[in-house]
């Protein structure tokens, strides 16, 4: 299955790409494929990234084919 | 009143301070407002380990972050009996002293709209998807958190 991957702020600095397209050949949660994507990746507090699969930041949402995820680190709005 | 109507909150650049008085004077006409209730955010000009802001560069998910705005809208239109409410929040570069955050709601008495605001100003900051970068006077840089 295909996803399209975002990437955001920290996040695309550290990945040097702000959009992908990944093929997934295994059936992940949110949570898991954050994991999968931020491996490699220079950052220094992975845990304060989110993930949010359609929008939604529920990361044990399983990932289908055809999504838009977005890789989101802390929020500095205002 | 205006409540279903999405708007659109991202601006280019930094928020004009006539856009203020404008706002303002567009409601005039309106005679059930007794209140109007403002908050202004501005770009500080911090220091970090000898280095000054000079400004900061916001980026969004977009997409994610007009429709999280419209929810917080609509969830301040539930809690509290304003009369409008609107926001404003700039993308892109905006410079220390400038404007980058406008939220406005009017109520028939102030504190209502005082509460109101404060709602929007907390909600915008906890729960929409807006990046920082704030670029120092020699060209680095390093990634705002809202505390």
């Amino acid at each position: 299955m295909k996803v399209t991957v975002k990437y955001f702020g920290l996040v695309a600095e550290a990945a040097a790409k702000s959009e992908e397209v990944m093929e997934l050949d295994e059936t992940l949660t949110a949570s898991e494929l954050k994991v999968q994507c931020l491996i490699g990746l220079a950052i220094a507090d992975k845990d304060s990234v989110q993930i949010a699969v359609n929008q939604n930041l529920d990361e044990t949402i399983t990932i289908n084919d055809g999504d838009e995820v977005a890789l989101l680190p802390p929020f500095a709005g205002g | 009143m205006d409540k279903k109507k999405p708007k659109k909150v991202f601006v280019q650049g930094a928020i004009p301070p006539e856009k203020i008085a404008t706002s303002v004077a567009n409601h005039q006409s309106k005679t059930n407002i007794g209140a109007h209730s403002i908050f202004l955010g501005q770009i500080r000009a911090d220091e970090v380990e000898g280095k000054t802001v000079t400004a900061i560069d916001y980026t969004a998910y977009e997409e994610m972050a007009e429709n999280v705005f419209h929810e917080i809208r609509e969830a301040t239109f539930t809690k509290f009996d304003i009369t409008c409410a609107h926001v404003y929040h700039s993308l892109g570069k905006v410079n220390v002293g400038e404007l980058c955050l406008f939220v406005f709601t009017s109520s028939a008495h102030r504190k209502i709209a005082i509460e109101a605001t404060n709602f929007l100003v907390e909600e915008i900051k906890a729960k929409v998807p807006v990046f920082g970068k704030e670029i120092f006077e020699d060209e680095t840089h390093q990634w705002k958190v809202n505390k």
